[in-house]
């Protein structure tokens, strides 16, 4: 899923798919923290426009895809 | 009569029949008639409503999930209709799947196999209505596969039915390894589509794409059984029992110190006092209550005394209904070591998909452990460090609910907390268990 123009992107993480590689947290330091298990904790903003490349490059980098930008109307806790 | 002096006959009762509370209610006249015919004598016939028709008495009953979300039942239909007719048109044509959830994952609970063993026809029906309802052709109910009495309570009823001719929807039993999360909905739609039973990453949710990519609808079978009995005598009717903001009845598993431990129907509304008095009342003090199960969290006794058993009222109190599971804790037990080992039974349970329910679980559990059993002055340190890492990074909710009940616990037991860092465990650390621990329980990873 990409972001479209005219939203606020978020990122989330498919908990089931990330294996803790740890290449978001290096590549997104502003945006992405680590637990005491290596695994990535994400800020709940929405990702700033300064940021955005960052953020993109980051999801690319994701070894396991489990990292996603996505749109803010989609709600992983409904 | 009035409902107090209800409550008061109901407590001639012995234990381990299911008391009807409620006048009419799912439970109403059970006495060992749980046949087609006794079925029928019960209840009558299902009236022929429409899908549209259904839909409108379900919400004006204000009926709510009975399996521990709470989600109103007619909103949840409506989004799997509106999800089903903007699908891709092989999924438009397939139409919505239904799916009833009789596996009780909560160690403590057996409301839903009680209701499956002596009320199996009302699931049925209600499996009927809700195909009815959003349009569904396919049709599972899910049971655990060690739960051989309501497997075969259920064969036996959908024999009867076949042989009456009275079925308009063929229902397909599924069995479901018996695990914590093995009945998290969006683990059941995993199973239902050839995968293994865990949770899966969601959204889309079940209702957008569940079974076969098509809008399922999963519902309790508590739930399914209330509405084939709105389905019959309509909304008002419903709402004449339980709360405004909670209407009709519901089935609690009401167990520990009280002297008469099982399956309650009660009208929603009630207090927690009335709950406990209803269960033969307490066998002797009682320093909190657990409710809500694994997946709900202690409550001082005071607190819980004064609760309203709503979805609301016992949020408000600090827990969650969640599928209405009530355990009276005797004092001089130890909550720390209690929970501690529910911890570790909750670590036991994880899926191992998720890498914060991995190793958080275990480390809470550890932690607990440390505090509990040998009163280490580092656990609430660690606990309450680690805790935070846990809540909310999982597919499915089980580190939100472990986390939750050990956060509970630490609360409801502080005095305990402090006396086990000043002088060690306490002599109830070393008593035998009393929170129900599935000895046979599978693993949590996938077989």
């Amino acid at each position: 899923m990409m972001s479209k123009p005219g939203t606020t992107p978020h990122l989330r993480i498919n908990p089931l798919a990330c294996h803790a590689h740890g290449v978001c947290i290096e590549a997104l330091p502003e945006m992405i923290g680590s637990d005491p298990w290596g695994y990535p904790v994400l800020w709940e903003n929405p990702v700033p426009g300064h940021l955005l490349a960052h953020a993109r490059r980051a999801v690319a980098s994701c070894p396991t895809l489990a990292l996603q930008l996505v749109d803010s109307d989609t709600n992983p806790r409904q | 009569m009035n409902r107090r002096d209800a409550y008061e006959e109901s407590l001639t009762v012995p234990a381990t029949v299911p008391v009807q509370v409620a006048v009419g209610g799912l439970l109403a006249g059970v006495d060992g008639r749980p046949d087609l015919t006794g079925h029928l004598l019960r209840h009558g016939e299902l009236p022929d409503q429409s899908a549209a028709q259904l839909l409108d008495v379900v919400e004006r009953s204000g009926l709510a999930g009975r399996g521990g979300a709470g989600f109103p039942t007619g909103r949840k239909m409506r989004a799997v209709i509106a999800a089903a007719a903007g699908g891709g048109r092989s999924v438009r044509q397939a139409g919505p799947v239904v799916v009833a959830n009789g596996c009780e994952g909560e160690p403590a609970s057996s409301k839903d196999k009680t209701l499956l063993v002596l009320a199996p026809h009302l699931v049925l029906d209600g499996i009927t209505l809700a195909a009815r309802a959003v349009g569904a052709a396919q049709t599972y109910l899910c049971l655990h596969e060690d739960d051989h009495e309501a497997i075969r309570a259920v064969q036996y009823a959908l024999g009867e039915r076949r042989a009456a001719g009275i079925d308009s929807a063929r229902v397909q039993v599924t069995l479901v390894p018996h695990r914590y999360v093995a009945s998290e909905e969006s683990a059941l739609v995993r199973l239902l589509n050839g995968g293994p039973a865990l949770p899966a990453f969601t959204p889309p949710r079940p209702f957008e794409r569940g079974v076969g990519g098509r809008a399922t609808l999963v519902n309790n079978v508590e739930t399914l059984a209330h509405l084939a009995l709105i389905a019959r005598h309509g909304p008002d009717w419903f709402r004449s029992q339980g709360a405004p903001d909670a209407p009709g009845t519901t089935l609690v598993t009401v167990t520990g110190a009280v002297a008469a431990p099982g399956v309650y129907e009660i009208p929603l509304g009630i207090t927690g006092r009335d709950l406990l008095d209803l269960a033969g009342g307490p066998t002797g003090p009682v320093q909190a209550v657990l409710a809500g199960g694994y997946f709900g969290a202690w409550l001082p006794a005071a607190r819980a005394m004064a609760a309203r058993i709503t979805p609301a009222g016992l949020t408000q109190a600090g827990a969650a209904l969640g599928a209405g599971i009530f355990i009276a804790f005797p004092a001089g037990s130890c909550g720390l070591a209690e929970t501690a080992r529910v911890a570790r039974y909750l670590a036991g349970q994880s899926a191992g998909q998720c890498g914060p329910c991995i190793n958080g679980l275990p480390s809470l559990a550890a932690g607990l452990e440390a505090l509990a059993l040998r009163g280490d002055r580092r656990a609430p340190e660690h606990l309450a460090k680690i805790a935070p890492y846990v809540t909310g990074r999982g597919a499915c909710r089980l580190p939100d609910g472990a986390t939750r009940l050990i956060g509970s616990a630490l609360t409801v037991f502080a005095p305990d907390v402090r006396a086990h860092l000043a002088h060690g465990p306490c002599p109830g650390a070393g008593h035998a268990p009393l929170l129900p621990i599935p000895t046979t329980a599978t693993s949590g990873k996938a077989r």
